[in-house]
């Protein structure tokens, strides 16, 4: 698994921090404003405990306008989108959906998709093709 | 011939900044009927009013046209004012240019031109305006409190203590509420019950205090200083002049499948009981719906065992028809049912718990004696969490968009006095932001987190698992660290959402006050009449106004006897002149008029007439009773033969303002 | 008379015949017989979450598309294939950027607004058959048998676009279980994530949740769970530690068993 195509290390002034933050933001089409951050999220998300960046985190940097944050995370790819968090979330925000714009961020850029043919090639034979769909939908362009 | 004066204000720079006063004086001065104009900073100030008396003079005006706030903000200023100056104070008109123009318009030009067709409007009303004055009612010298919590007996107290009667009705078969439910109170920890039990014996034996408990208003009719209630006396099945209170028959009552209301369901209750050891009145009572005589037939121990032969299973509910000149809503709350919240293990394990029944947990008096244990187990946890906002500032369907306003202070409370008492117990308390606005709150927030080691967490429980020995597991998001944790408490407490009662919305149907979308009542004014409904004659006392604390509900609910007592101190009151007016010739009495009046005020009845065509005839026509008629103005917009015409708005004066407003 | 149009979706064509096989057999049997749409292609088996994921979005419409002219009821067996069509219908219903790109792209004779009815399965069997009747056609009951119901978490959330069931206590698999004579095992880990894709690119991750879900079943005294969803199933069947016991079956196994339809309860 690569890290995102979108290097944030190139993030450098505020006028990219506000572009790329607004391409996030417009992906993700979630109310974040209404975030208090009660971190109901990250309680519920059954993958939180393996994540660097916990899910009302990256609301709050997101919201913040913190794109570079939010791109350097490796928390979208262990996201289930299993909608836990948006399910409990009191506001009616979709952390779900923040996690899905980082990654559609990385893999939309023409070049090398975070998930390869090879990698697919070696998999378990019995592996549903709902799984490897899925695998490809989340993880390549 | 009319004299009109018109009065512009600035409102400081509220109007003026945004309209040129100078120039809706200038064009005042154009209008036809207008013999002075003038403008002023502060037209309410009394220089202010010393102009418009100077002007009245000088110019010997008969009609007033103020152009400034909204007419709910000083019509009554103004009025109060014509009526000084010799002027009829229904021939005052109020152009609203600030609420309505300057303050959602922002270029100078256009809030100037619609100032300007506003005033125009005003003196075109005013030139109509006839001469009203108010009639009179007189005022019933006796007060209904609906709700027997501490609000609802805080204002009969005080209304009783200044010398008028006061009904006191409670739904439950004793007065005391929510708090006699509550173990101690913040900020002070002193004992709920020992502060509230002294002011119920109070109410009960106060010579001008009758308590109608097990009781519920039916129906409302009448308006202020003469309202006409019907009060419903639930059949207890126990005749309560006979009654001394022992209890034995609660004691040998053979059914015990009731959830006992009073210790929020962690024990069982008789058909028959009496809620707590100090209700007041201290008079049993059969629940229908559980006793065995009831379901079955058989059965009857209640009766064998009463020593007064007080069981009475015939008795029959009664219909109590009352006068009063106030009523007091003091109908309290509840916590959010939590249903939806399967996440957090409500419903799935007996440890999950809610602040209230945790209360119950500790009191002396309740179920366990005030031992705390895990209601599974009956052992006393050795970690407990407290979660606060379960159903509060949730937007989503499931929750309240508002904060319940105690729940940071009961937490704090209770995780204080778990320490206190079991110092081996861990407490952590998980949270969004700790609310503690408040005479002392904070630094008793502090004391539970810096003398008493109280955990406090940023974050809130996302998951809780039940295992199947009945351990918990719970999942939290920690926000100063940034990462999930997890702990295995042997205790949950959710601080459930608070809800008004789900009774405050039939009553709001009875008296016509206003509800928010909560259920809520609102206030006449957010800041200015916190404790008056809209409808005249209705008070708000305590938590069914909103969320509030013991110390505001205490408060407001003398504030609300203050207001009630201010009004029963009246002999007479004064009437909205402003009513609905029958042409009889023209009433063709279809009666569509006595289907739309939304307070009964109008009646068919037979008259002889005298027709437009000059027939004379004995026919239906409506009949306005003005004592009851509120000015709404719903007869006069639905009469198809424009026969019912709104004083002080008939139709020729707003047609007059709506042709000087398209002209 | 309803029509049941039928979208099986890749994984019941291929790897979980057994679930769509079973599926068409017992509602033949119960008086909702399956049909196949003529024509469809693969749901993308993720929800496309961003609002300009269009592409992504057409194969679902299309299907929706046809079931509307086709009697206006779609019927959904693998959690992924229902909640991308229930999802997809809410967006062309009420999201108008959604619903007016996507009627570009498609180019329907009619422009298609949401008008579908998605039902589950298991929708039909509560809302259609009813319980108590299909406790009544039951032939080999399962009495006896401790079954978990594996909701997973497509089939419920997001609650409010779902609308299937409660997604905190749900019931439906439960009241199924007990129409066909099992004892329905509750226990905490039903609603939570089997680790779906993971599986693919971090299967130690995977495992993790199989393991907590499989434990808390077992703990809770489940013999068998039921999915609807084959990457529950195998997830739940190939990525488990080994000291796991607990079996897993597709519903419409043990339903096709309780009606005497099949030769046993075939695991995984």
């Amino acid at each position: 698994m690569t890290a995102a195509n979108v290097n944030p290390a190139e993030i450098r002034t505020p006028e990219q921090e506000a572009d790329y933050t607004e391409q996030l933001l417009r992906l993700a089409d979630t109310p974040v404003r209404r975030c208090i951050q009660c971190g109901r999220c990250t309680g519920a998300c059954p993958m939180a405990k393996h994540m660097d960046l916990v899910p009302n985190r990256l609301v709050w940097e997101l919201k913040n306008g913190r794109a570079s944050v939010v791109l350097a995370a490796r928390s979208p790819w262990d996201c289930l989108s299993c909608f836990a968090c948006e399910t409990r979330c009191p506001r009616g925000i979709s952390p779900a959906a923040c996690m899905e714009a980082a990654r559609l961020m990385a893999i939309r850029p023409a070049g090398a998709p975070v998930l390869t043919a090879e990698e697919v090639a070696a998999l378990d034979p019995e592996m549903p093709q709902q799984g490897i769909v899925a695998a490809y939908r989340k993880f390549s362009k | 011939m009319q004299k009109i004066g018109v009065f512009v204000c600035w409102c400081g720079s509220n109007i003026a900044a945004t309209v040129d006063v100078a120039r809706v004086v200038a064009a005042a001065r154009e209008v036809s009927g207008v013999v002075y104009a003038a403008d002023y900073p502060y037209m309410c100030s009394e220089q202010g009013q010393d102009l418009v008396a100077r002007a009245v003079r000088e110019h010997g005006l008969n009609r007033l046209v103020v152009c400034a706030c909204s007419p709910r903000m000083h019509e009554k200023t103004f009025r109060a004012c014509a009526e000084r100056n010799g002027i009829n104070p229904y021939q005052v008109e109020i152009a609203n240019i600030r609420e309505q123009c300057a303050w959602i318009l922002k270029d100078k030009d256009e809030a100037t031109a619609k100032a300007i067709v506003l005033m125009k409007a005003a003196v075109a009303k005013a030139l109509l305006d006839e001469p009203l004055a108010p009639g009179e009612s007189p005022v019933t010298k006796r007060a209904l409190v609906i709700g027997g919590g501490i609000a609802g007996i805080e204002t009969a107290l005080d209304i009783a203590e200044a010398g008028y009667p006061v009904d006191i009705v409670e739904k439950e078969p004793s007065i005391g509420g929510k708090m006699a439910q509550l173990d101690k109170t913040f900020p002070t920890l002193d004992c709920s019950a020992c502060i509230l039990t002294p002011k119920m014996v109070d109410a009960a034996q106060h010579p001008n205090i009758r308590i109608l408990s097990y009781s519920e208003v039916e129906a409302v009719r009448g308006f202020v200083g003469q309202f006409e209630v019907d009060i419903r006396r639930k059949a207890r099945s126990v005749r309560a002049d006979l009654c001394s209170g022992c209890g034995i028959c609660a004691a040998k009552c053979p059914s015990r499948q009731a959830d006992s209301e009073f210790d929020a369901g962690l024990r069982k209750r008789g058909a028959i009981y009496i809620p707590f050891a100090q209700a007041i009145p201290k008079v049993p009572v059969i629940d229908r719906t559980q006793c065995l005589k009831f379901r079955t037939g058989k059965c009857g121990v209640c009766s064998v065992v009463c020593p007064n032969h007080c069981i009475d299973y015939e008795q029959k509910d009664e219909i109590l028809t009352e006068r009063y000149g106030v009523i007091v809503l003091a109908t309290g709350f509840e916590l959010l049912d939590l249903k939806r919240f399967g996440e957090l293990g409500w419903g799935r394990s007996k440890d999950v718990i809610t602040s209230l029944q945790l209360e119950r947990l500790t009191n002396a008096g309740g179920p366990t004696e005030g031992r705390l244990v895990c209601p599974s187990t009956g052992r006393e946890p050795k970690r407990v969490v407290l979660v606060s906002c379960v159903g509060s500032r949730d937007t989503t369907d499931r929750g309240k968009t508002y904060c319940s306003k105690i729940c940071c202070m009961y937490n704090a409370k209770h995780a204080m006095y778990i320490r206190e008492k079991y110092p081996d117990t861990d407490v952590t308390v998980f949270y969004i932001d700790v609310r503690t606005p408040g005479k002392g709150f904070d630094e008793f927030q502090r004391r539970a987190v810096e003398e008493y080691g109280v955990h406090y967490i940023r974050g809130l429980v996302g998951k809780v698992d039940v295992h199947r020995d009945g351990t918990l597991h719970l999942t939290a998001g920690d926000l100063n660290s940034g990462r999930q944790i997890e702990m295995e408490p042997d205790l949950i407490v959710l601080a459930a959402a608070v809800t008004p009662s789900p009774d405050a919305r039939r009553i709001a149907g009875l008296v016509t006050a206003s509800i928010d979308n909560d259920g809520f009542y609102v206030e006449a004014h957010p800041k200015l009449r916190p404790v008056e409904s809209p409808t005249a004659g209705i008070f708000l006392s305590g938590m069914c106004q909103g969320p509030k604390d013991i110390p505001e509900t205490v408060a407001q609910a003398g504030a609300a006897a203050v207001k009630a007592i201010g009004l029963l101190a009246k002999d007479k009151l004064l009437a909205n002149p402003c009513t609905a007016r029958c042409d009889e010739q023209r009433c063709s009495g279809c009666e569509i008029c006595v289907q739309v009046c939304p307070y009964g005020a109008i009646t068919a009845e037979d008259k002889t007439v005298v027709t437009l065509e000059g027939v004379r005839e004995t026919r239906p026509v409506a009949v306005v009773n003005e004592a009851l008629c509120q000015g709404c103005g719903a007869c006069s917009a639905a009469c198809p033969s424009g026969a019912m015409d709104l004083k002080g708005f008939t139709n020729r004066e707003i047609l007059a303002e709506v042709d000087a407003l398209c002209w | 008379m309803t029509i049941y149009n039928y979208y099986p979706g890749c994984t019941l064509s291929t790897k979980a015949k057994k679930l769509d096989r079973t599926a068409r057999r017992c509602a033949e049997k119960l008086g909702f017989p399956l049909v196949e749409l003529p024509e469809w292609q693969c749901c993308g088996a993720v929800y496309p979450q961003a609002p300009d994921a269009v592409g992504e979005r057409l194969a679902a419409v299309r299907a929706l598309a046809a079931a509307r002219d086709n009697g206006g009821v779609l019927v959904a067996l693998c959690s992924a294939c229902y909640h991308v069509l229930k999802r997809v219908n809410d967006d062309m219903a009420n999201v108008s950027s959604i619903r007016d790109t996507v009627n570009g792209y498609l180019d329907l004779e009619r422009p298609y607004a949401g008008e579908t009815k998605v039902s589950h399965y298991l929708e039909v069997l509560r809302d259609t058959v009813g319980w108590k009747r299909l406790a009544s056609l039951v032939t080999h009951p399962l009495t006896g048998q401790r079954v978990g119901g594996y909701y997973g978490c497509l089939l419920l959330r997001p609650g409010r676009v779902m609308a299937l069931d409660d997604p905190e206590a749900p019931v439906i698999l439960e009241e199924f279980l007990r129409a066909l004579g099992a004892e329905a095992v509750l226990y905490d880990e039903r609603n939570e994530c089997c680790g779906s894709y993971l599986s693919v690119t971090q299967p130690t991750y995977c495992r993790e949740m199989t393991d907590r879900i499989l434990r808390s079943a077992a703990d809770a005294g489940a013999e068998w769970l039921v999915t609807a969803c084959p990457l529950c199933a195998y997830n739940l069947v190939h990525q488990r530690g080994r000291e796991q016991q607990v079996g897993v079956v597709y519903f419409t196994e043990l339903l096709a068993q309780a009606l005497g339809l099949t030769e046993g309860g075939d695991a995984q």
